[in-house]
């Protein structure tokens, strides 16, 4: 499929929503089945920590095994991310019960917006996928493993093996997103031949604990990568220590923008950091404990492992947390991850990274302005970014360089295209000065009708009512005769119309100006309780009336 | 005549797409399986904060979600972390519960829930509230003889409830119409901004008995008088 559609700054971000969205997959589904009821808090101020606005937390071993297994790749056709669930009795039989897939399709949506409209949506896959998880049978089981059995997942990458499923499989699916590049899947196929697995025909036994799985011996596929139990404490005395890879402070937080049609802005912000996490990078043979690799977390910002991944965050040279979609009209402003200002103290010697990464950590300007009149403004910020050097290692506060750009209109068409002189009514003078155009109004826009048959019973209203919605509505204008009521065409003047259209312009009502409203709001506030126990009193009666109604 | 260039489909009222979902459950299984549909759909339509900053743009704040379990089903659900969203649809489900109750043994009900937008209009005609997506539940409940039959109901709740988190899913999937994401002066027509920490769709809860001879007792009525009353 030809991408040459997609903006690099668009490749870019999909590239990265894709990753971070099969990472959080793989963490939704493993803290499913750890056993323990999951739960997060809302936070109303964006954490800059959030991948697609969802408190997910990441169990760093999970986060490491998913890593390994995508090997810096994304799923495409014919390379999907699988996560098995399987269940190990504490006599050592084992049984597959889920796959979990993520894949990528053929089809391709190019119209869609990627830093908005493939974000939310990736979203709420994660809220429908964190729905399904809990009604899959392994869900009941994965809740009383500890003693009999333990549930054990194993991630990998490549074509999706459901052989070890058993007969008559079920598959549900979870949703799918489409993006330009390819629609991305979800979907578990399931065991529901789960008889002989009923917990009641186990003897009770001691709990398994510390439980290591490396390998199977009875694996069909050699090359298998091994398998982790999912209550991840039961693995705890392995010595391998997980530094809490967060990988979520690699930009995330977007924002969005209602914009105004004819400008949209970008804002660029450079990222608050807390003392950066620990780093396990696969090219590394050691944990790497205590470094700052201030390079990763500001001009590697798009991808973990910059090389395997091809998302040339090399490229960019400045400490971009996350670029929005250009041609889109929603630009993204950037909001620092942390709560401390500043940027982590660079060590004087990292273990890794080169003087050119070093580099990369400083700071461009402070507080400079740049009109971009192409969208493509990746170089430009390259070349200020660039510039600056020497400033290594002292802290910065929030910077913001600040692009200006003018793009096309937001959904509709701007207002000023449209003006009232343009539509062919009389009295056009007589119209609403600031009337809101119906192309503007949300109220107007037709939904698109369903296509398929709802699953379930019925939908009342959305079959018969006007589906003419194929196409961009807002292009597409039809002519309908507008006949007001009780007028004749061609004689003036028309009473009623002028009447109508002068009327819906009445003088501000008294009452309604602020310095009156209040005080009388306030008279209407005070009464207010005498007037509920009146009306309550008198509930009876109000009942009565409504019976009536009936 | 005149003729006066409108969009498409702006004479005819606007598509809401309804749902139906139906169950039967024990008296005791009510609450719990209009709160699990309930907090799956509301998972599905509720969003971050909304921050607005300057010339436009927005940031979304960060939704937790949690488990669920049920005591009178073999059933668990994820609904999002909020206690006064979770607070609001407890009331709803409670009335409706005790509605049903009070309407005798062969207790049969709808609870729906719609999510809205509100259009402004000009003076002198009030606000419009026009629905986009309508969800209702269709609740019998039965009367189990004994234990064992309850035991049963429990499990078979519990697989039903299942069936309907995936229906919810699948029509999410969909996606279909949503209302555009709205400017700061018009996000309360689009979003109930009135909680602290997470973000739905205007929604509104009602509810309907249907009593044994088939008639149904509207108390949206009652509640909406109520509620005018209330200021």
């Amino acid at each position: 499929a030809m991408d040459t559609d997609l903006s690099s700054q668009d490749r870019k971000d999909l590239d990265k929503f894709i990753k971070f969205f099969a990472l959080k997959t793989v963490q939704v589904i493993v803290q499913a089945r750890l056993g323990e009821k999951i739960c997060t808090r809302s936070s109303s101020s964006p954490t800059g920590s959030d991948w697609f606005n969802l408190a997910i937390k990441d169990i760093p071993e999970v986060t490491h095994e998913a890593k390994k297994a995508l090997a810096g790749q994304l799923p495409a056709v014919g390379r999907s991310m699988c996560v098995e669930i399987s269940l190990k009795t504490s006599e050592g039989d084992s049984m597959e019960l889920e796959i979990w897939c993520l894949e990528m399709n053929e089809k391709c949506d190019k119209e869609i917006k990627v830093s908005y409209t493939v974000y939310n949506r990736l979203s709420l896959l994660l809220k429908s996928l964190l729905a399904i998880t809990r009604v899959t049978p392994a869900y009941r089981l994965s809740r009383k493993q500890g003693h009999e059995y333990v549930i054990l997942y194993r991630i990998y990458f490549g074509e999706v093996q459901l052989s070890g499923l058993g007969e008559g499989f079920q598959t549900v699916r979870v949703g799918t997103v489409g993006t330009p590049v390819g629609t991305i899947t979800l979907s578990c196929a399931y065991r529901i031949n789960l008889a002989f697995m009923s917990t009641r025909q186990f003897e009770r036994t001691p709990p398994i604990m510390g439980i290591i799985i490396d390998h199977f011996v009875d694996r069909p596929y050699p090359s298998s990568s091994p398998m982790h139990p999912c209550n991840y404490r039961a693995g705890e005395d392995n010595g391998a220590v997980y530094p809490s890879v967060e990988d979520s402070q690699e930009v995330c937080t977007t924002s969005f923008s209602t914009s105004p049609p004819s400008q949209c802005v970008f804002t660029v912000t450079k990222a608050h950091f807390q003392t950066p996490p620990p780093v396990v990078t696969d090219t590394l043979k050691v944990p790497v404990m205590g470094l700052a690799f201030s390079h990763q977390l500001s001009s590697s910002r798009l991808s973990y492992q910059p090389a395997a991944l091809g998302v040339g965050s090399a490229d960019m040279g400045y400490p971009v947390l996350f670029a929005g979609g250009l041609n889109a009209a929603h630009p993204h402003q950037l909001i620092g991850p942390g709560k401390e200002g500043g940027v982590p103290p660079i060590p004087s010697q990292p273990a890794h990274g080169t003087q050119a990464d070093q580099e990369r950590m400083c700071t461009p300007l402070d507080g400079v302005h740049y009109s971009a009149a192409t969208p493509s403004s990746s170089e430009d910020t390259e070349t200020v970014s660039n510039s600056s050097d020497g400033k290594c290692g002292s802290p910065h506060d929030l910077l913001e360089t600040i692009f200006i750009r003018k793009v096309g209109a937001f959904v509709n068409k701007p207002i000023n295209q449209v003006t009232m002189a343009n539509l062919d009514i009389p009295f056009a003078m007589f119209a609403p000065k600031n009337v809101e155009l119906e192309d503007n109004d949300p109220m107007v826009n037709p939904p698109d009708s369903p296509e398929t048959e709802s699953p379930l019973q019925g939908s009342l209203h959305s079959e018969g009512s006007s589906g003419s919605s194929t196409g961009n509505t807002h292009d597409d204008f039809v002519m309908i005769d507008f006949k007001p009521a009780f007028s004749k065409d061609d004689i003036l003047p028309m009473d009623l119309g002028t009447f109508y259209r002068e009327f819906q312009n009445p003088p501000q009502l008294s009452s309604l100006s602020i310095d009156i409203g209040a005080q009388s709001m306030a008279e209407d506030l005070d009464s207010l309780p005498e007037k509920l126990a009146v009306h309550e009193k008198n509930v009876k009666e109000f009942d009565a009336f409504v019976e009536t109604l009936q | 005549s005149t003729r006066r260039r409108v969009p498409p489909g702006a004479a005819p009222a606007m598509n809401c797409r309804a749902e139906v979902l139906e169950v039967s459950v024990e008296g005791r299984q009510v609450e719990e399986a209009m709160l699990a549909v309930l907090h799956t759909v509301l998972l599905h339509r509720s969003t971050g904060k909304f921050h607005y900053k300057k010339e436009g743009t927005y940031s979304i704040g960060t939704v937790g979600t949690q488990d669920v379990d049920c005591d009178f089903i073999d059933f668990a659900y994820v609904r999002v972390s909020s206690e006064e969203l979770d607070r609001a649809l407890r009331k709803a489900v409670g009335e409706f519960k005790d509605a049903l109750r009070s309407s005798g043994n062969d207790g049969m009900g709808q609870i729906s829930l719609e999510f809205y937008q509100k259009k402004k209009s000009r003076w002198p005609f009030s606000d419009e509230c026009i629905p986009w997506e309508l969800w209702t539940i269709k609740v019998n409940v039965v009367n189990l003889a004994n234990e064992q039959e309850r035991q049963i109901c429990r499990e078979k709740v519990g697989e039903k409830l299942c069936e309907k988190i995936i229906n919810i899913v699948e029509v999410m999937n969909r996606h279909e119409y949503l209302p555009k994401m709205p400017t700061q002066s018009e996000v309360d027509n689009v979003f109930d901004t009135s909680l602290k920490d997470v973000q739905p769709y205007l929604y509104k809860i009602s509810y309907q008995i249907t009593d044994s001879l088939g008639t149904s007792v509207t108390t949206t009525m009652r509640r909406l008088i109520k509620d005018t009353l209330a200021l």
